[in-house]
Parts: C-alpha cells; sequence; structure tokens
C-alpha cells in the first residue's frame, strides 16, 4: 500500500469539518488523535450486530464478542511483538497501567529506604502514583534531569542506580517536548542494577514501531486514543513472570476462578487484572485501528512525520519572536513553542478563530516548565495525516498572533 | 459571536504592555494567591486596608493577556474603594464575564466593560476572573484560591 496523502486524509471524516468558519487543522494529536471511519464502523457494527457479554454466555453473540475482544488482545500483542496474549492487559488508559503497576508490583515490592526512578520530562501520570507509593511505603522518588534541548542527562541517571532502585518508570516519548528517549539503554542499564522498567509509551505507539523483545522493559503502557482508536482504553503489557507474582488491582467479576466467603482463587492472566465488564467496544475499536495502522505501516508514517517536523521546525524557527522548547536530536512530531509577543492562551484562542486546534498550557509535565522556566508553550503536534499546507496554516496564525499583539 | 477584535481590544493590550499596579504592596496586611491549575496562570495580590478602604493594592505573576489586563484593570478600579464598593464592582464584573444576555453595569465597571468580549469564549473565562477571585479571597482572609 502506497502512503496517498489525499486517501488517508478522506479515511478520516472529522478532516472534513470546518471550524469558526475555516477548514480544520488539527494539530492536537498529542492530546488526542483522530479516529478513521473503519474504526468508526467497528465500534458501529459491534453494538449494531454483537453487542453482549464477554466470557460468559453460552450463547452466540457472547461468543461473537469475547472472540471480537480476545481477537483484539491477539492483535495488541502481535503489534508489540510481546510473547503472549496473557501478557496484554485490557485498561482505560495510560494512567490506570501506570497506577495498577504502582498498586499491585508497587505495594508488593517497595518499601521504606527503596528508590523509584523517574525523569523531569514525566507527564503527571507518571509522577503522581509513584509519589502516592513513596508517601505510603517510605521509598524515595529520584528525579533524573534533563538538559536545555530536553534530553535525558544519562550520566546522572547512571548516578542514581543502585541496588537501591526498586522501579524505574520512565517515558519513551516526550509528550511536552517531543524527545525520543534512548528506552533500550534506560531499560538496560536498570537491569543490571536487578530493576525492573516501565515505558510509558503513550507518545511513542501512535509514531513509532514498539516491540517489547526488543525494548526488553517490565512494563509497557499506553492509550487508544492517541493511537487514532477510541477513548477509554488502553494497554498494560507486563512480561508474564512480573504479572503472575502481582496480586490483583480491580477485585470483582471475570478476575476470579471461584468466589467463597472462606477463599477466592484468582483467575489466570490477563483476566487476573480485568475486573469488572470491560470496555469490549473499545478494544475492537483498538484492534481495527491496529489493522489500519498496520496496513499504512510504519516505514511510511515516520517518513512523512519527520518530513513534517523538519519543515515545521525550520519554519517556526525562522519567525522572529517564536523560540521552540524541546529540540533534541531525536524527536517525535511534537512543536512546543513560546513567543515573545504572546501568552500561550492567547496564541491558543487566536489560531482557534483560524480553525487551527493546538494545545496551551504546561500538557500536564509542570516539571517540564519549571525546569525551562516557563509558565506554558503552545504545542502543535502531528500526526501522519497532517500536510505541509497544515504547518503553513499554523504559521500564517502565528503571524496574525504577532499582527494582533502588535 | 463576537470575534477577536472584541476581545483583544486596544485598552487590553495596552494594559497587558504596561500593567498598573504590577508591584508587591510593601505594608500589605492582605494578601492572596490565586492559580490556575489548569494553564498555570498565576497571580499574588497584594492590600492595604485601612479602615475599610483599600488604601494600595499590587499583583505579580505570570499569565496570558487577559488574566493581566483584567488584574491591572481590576487594582486600578478598586483602588481608593471600600470593600463594600470592591464587593459591589466584583459582582458586576462577575454578571458581565458569565452571563452574555445580562446587562452590563456601565457606570460601575468603566473601562473593565472592555473585558466584556471574554463571554464569548468560554475557555477563557478563567483567565479573565481569576484576579478577582483573588481579590475576593483576599478580603475574606483566605489564602489561597484557584478557579478550574
Amino acid at each position: 500500500m502506497t502512503f496517498d496523502l489525499n486517501s488517508v486524509r478522506d479515511d478520516f471524516p472529522i478532516l472534513k469539518r470546518q471550524v469558526n468558519g475555516n477548514p480544520l487543522v488539527y494539530l492536537d494529536n498529542g492530546a488526542t488523535s483522530q479516529k478513521p471511519q473503519s474504526v468508526i464502523d467497528a465500534i458501529v457494527e459491534y453494538y449494531a450486530t454483537t453487542n453482549s457479554n464477554v466470557h460468559r454466555g453460552v450463547h452466540t453473540l457472547s461468543q461473537q464478542a469475547t472472540d471480537g475482544y480476545e481477537g483484539a488482545r491477539s492483535k495488541v500483542r502481535k503489534f508489540i511483538n510481546a510473547s503472549k496474549d496473557g501478557e496484554i492487559i485490557f485498561t482505560r488508559n495510560t494512567t490506570e497501567g501506570v497506577n495498577l503497576v504502582a498498586h499491585s508490583y508497587g505495594r508488593q515490592n517497595i518499601g521504606p529506604g527503596d528508590d523509584i526512578i523517574v525523569s523531569n520530562m514525566e507527564h503527571h501520570s507518571n509522577i503522581v502514583p509513584w509519589q502516592m507509593l513513596c508517601e505510603e511505603s517510605g521509598a524515595n522518588l529520584k528525579v533524573v534531569p534533563i538538559d536545555d534541548s530536553g534530553e535525558l542527562v544519562m550520566d546522572e541517571y547512571q548516578e542514581m542506580l543502585s541496588s537501591r532502585t526498586k522501579l524505574v518508570s520512565i517515558t519513551h516519548v516526550s509528550n511536552a517536548l517531543g524527545t525520543i528517549l534512548p528506552a533500550k539503554q534506560i531499560v538496560d542499564m536498570a537491569h543490571s542494577y536487578g530493576a525492573p522498567v516501565l515505558l510509558d509509551g503513550a507518545q511513542a505507539v501512535p509514531h513509532m514501531p514498539v516491540d517489547m523483545q526488543e525494548l526488553d522493559c517490565d512494563f509497557y503502557v499506553f492509550s487508544g486514543h492517541k493511537l487514532y482508536g477510541p477513548t477509554g482504553i488502553g494497554i498494560l503489557y507486563g512480561k508474564e513472570d512480573y504479572l503472575n507474582s502481582m496480586p490483583p488491582f480491580l477485585g470483582g467479576g471475570d478476575m476470579i476462578k471461584s468466589v467463597t466467603f472462606e477463599k477466592t482463587i484468582y483467575n489466570d492472566l490477563p483476566y487476573k487484572f480485568e475486573g469488572g465488564t470491560p470496555d469490549i467496544a473499545g478494544a475492537i475499536g483498538l484492534g481495527a485501528v491496529i489493522d489500519y495502522v498496520s496496513g499504512l505501516g510504519f516505514d511510511q508514517i515516520t517518513a512523512h512525520e519527520e518530513e513534517l517536523l523538519h519543515y515545521g521546525t525550520e519554519a517556526l524557527e525562522s519567525i522572529a519572536g517564536v523560540q521552540i522548547i524541546g529540540t533534541a536530536t531525536d524527536k517525535a512530531g511534537i512543536l512546543s513553542f513560546v513567543m515573545d509577543a504572546a501568552h500561550p492562551h492567547d496564541i491558543g484562542t487566536i489560531l482557534d478563530e483560524q480553525g487551527i486546534a493546538i494545545r496551551t498550557g504546561h500538557h500536564c509535565a509542570q516539571p517540564v516548565m519549571q525546569r525551562f522556566q516557563i509558565p506554558a508553550t503552545a504545542r502543535a503536534s502531528l500526526a501522519f495525516y497532517n500536510t505541509k499546507e497544515d504547518i503553513d496554516a499554523l504559521v500564517k496564525g502565528i503571524d496574525r498572533v504577532i499582527e494582533v499583539f502588535s | 459571536m463576537a470575534g477577536l477584535s472584541d476581545l483583544y481590544q486596544e485598552i487590553l493590550l495596552e494594559h497587558n504592555n504596561k500593567p498598573r499596579n504590577f508591584k508587591s504592596v510593601e505594608d500589605a496586611n492582605q494578601t492572596a494567591e490565586g492559580y490556575n491549575p489548569l494553564c498555570g496562570d498565576q497571580i499574588t495580590l497584594s492590600l492595604k486596608v485601612i479602615d475599610g478602604l483599600i488604601d494600595d493594592v499590587g499583583f505579580q505573576g505570570s499569565g496570558c493577556a487577559i488574566s493581566r489586563a483584567s488584574a491591572s484593570m481590576m487594582t486600578q478600579s478598586i483602588k481608593g474603594r471600600s470593600v463594600e464598593q470592591a464587593q459591589h464592582i466584583f459582582d458586576a464584573f462577575h454578571h458581565m464575564i458569565t452571563e452574555p444576555e445580562g446587562e452590563i453595569d456601565s457606570d460601575i465597571l468603566g473601562d473593565l466593560e472592555t473585558l466584556s468580549g471574554v463571554n464569548a469564549y468560554p475557555t477563557r473565562i478563567k483567565c479573565a476572573i481569576l484576579a478577582w477571585h483573588t481579590m475576593k479571597a483576599a478580603l475574606n482572609g483566605d489564602i489561597q484560591v484557584t478557579t478550574e
């Protein structure tokens, strides 16, 4: 399949709409990305023809719903090259995946005086669960600094690792800066101290192939909705040995084998971690988007996004009074910037007037803002359906901001 | 619907560029910090209140043009007024910003009326109102206030 940008854009119905009298220029993919028609159809089709509960009924619909749900799990397993379907846990989102590991693995294995290592460029969802665990357990949270370009200071990371390190939880791609972290190296260094590693893949999975065998991380979390799939469904990958040793997270239906008031026996993987009726339609939608993305292929997706990032970086750098925040050598499609003329909020409002959607604020990464001593940034985040014309519209929009504030 | 030119009026941009009373009042007896966790806007307001009269007021912090201009114009409007009058101005401003169809009390608001365009931008109302909630908190003796 060749990458025909026009036909790709045709697959996303929302891209045809107008906002404030202008064609939508959607550059807020880091917050959530748009959904292809095939995903919308899969969800509609499920509710229209198959809706039923999974794993229990003997009737036809239940069996078909179970097949769809479990089929989606297998698609995820292949997509990230995990060894077994049992290592793929459906969650609501990335945040729930991190919290699951903090509650289940963390409470069991992390105690007073132990260290948990995160980085200075984490999303709040990869900071707060660990702070909560530290408060409860008496463990310490260590923060690996970042340099002025937004890259992790690896020497400092090396210094922080010790026999006290009980978990390293680091982002794969920074949501605020776009930095692609050297994940494999981070994992190998932690493993040499016997510490497991959780990678936050929310911003990585939509833009690059991720391979659990190659990364060798112990946990990997991401959300469906940033991967052009539905909201409400996410993935926790965990190595089987870890998941087997961990206590359940949510107690309830589906996560048990048998219940008596004397003794309850928990279910096998992955069901042990999926208490209650799951988001069946969401899982099926996620499966559909994996088919879609796999059909396009990451070779083409990555090449196109890199070209756009390069084009956008040059365009923004050429505007006087605009400064890009996050200039790492290895970067995914995120253009975070500040302007001398205007605060990010004002930039966002003026761009919206022209139909351009970007994110403004701290991007749920306040420590990153503190590191760069700025209150907020404006962030344009790219997807494979974006075009050079979208970047041109952004540049024109920024010119308008300068005009309003001159 | 009001357009950009209604929102970013000249007087607002002027206050953004040269905010009035952008200072910390040295012998303040009432201070409060306002914070908008959604966007990171932050304001510290200090007031010197003598016998129910706002003798001096200053603000510091960082925020967008709307929050900054709103804070600047607020300090101008309440300086030299009684606490009770400041409360009336608060009520009139709050009504103007949050009730798009409501009547605007021009007599009380004066220049503040130029901020009325904000009510067409629901996401920006919090920016305009932050300084005002902070003022109310300071006068009530609260130390921190957030708008979300």
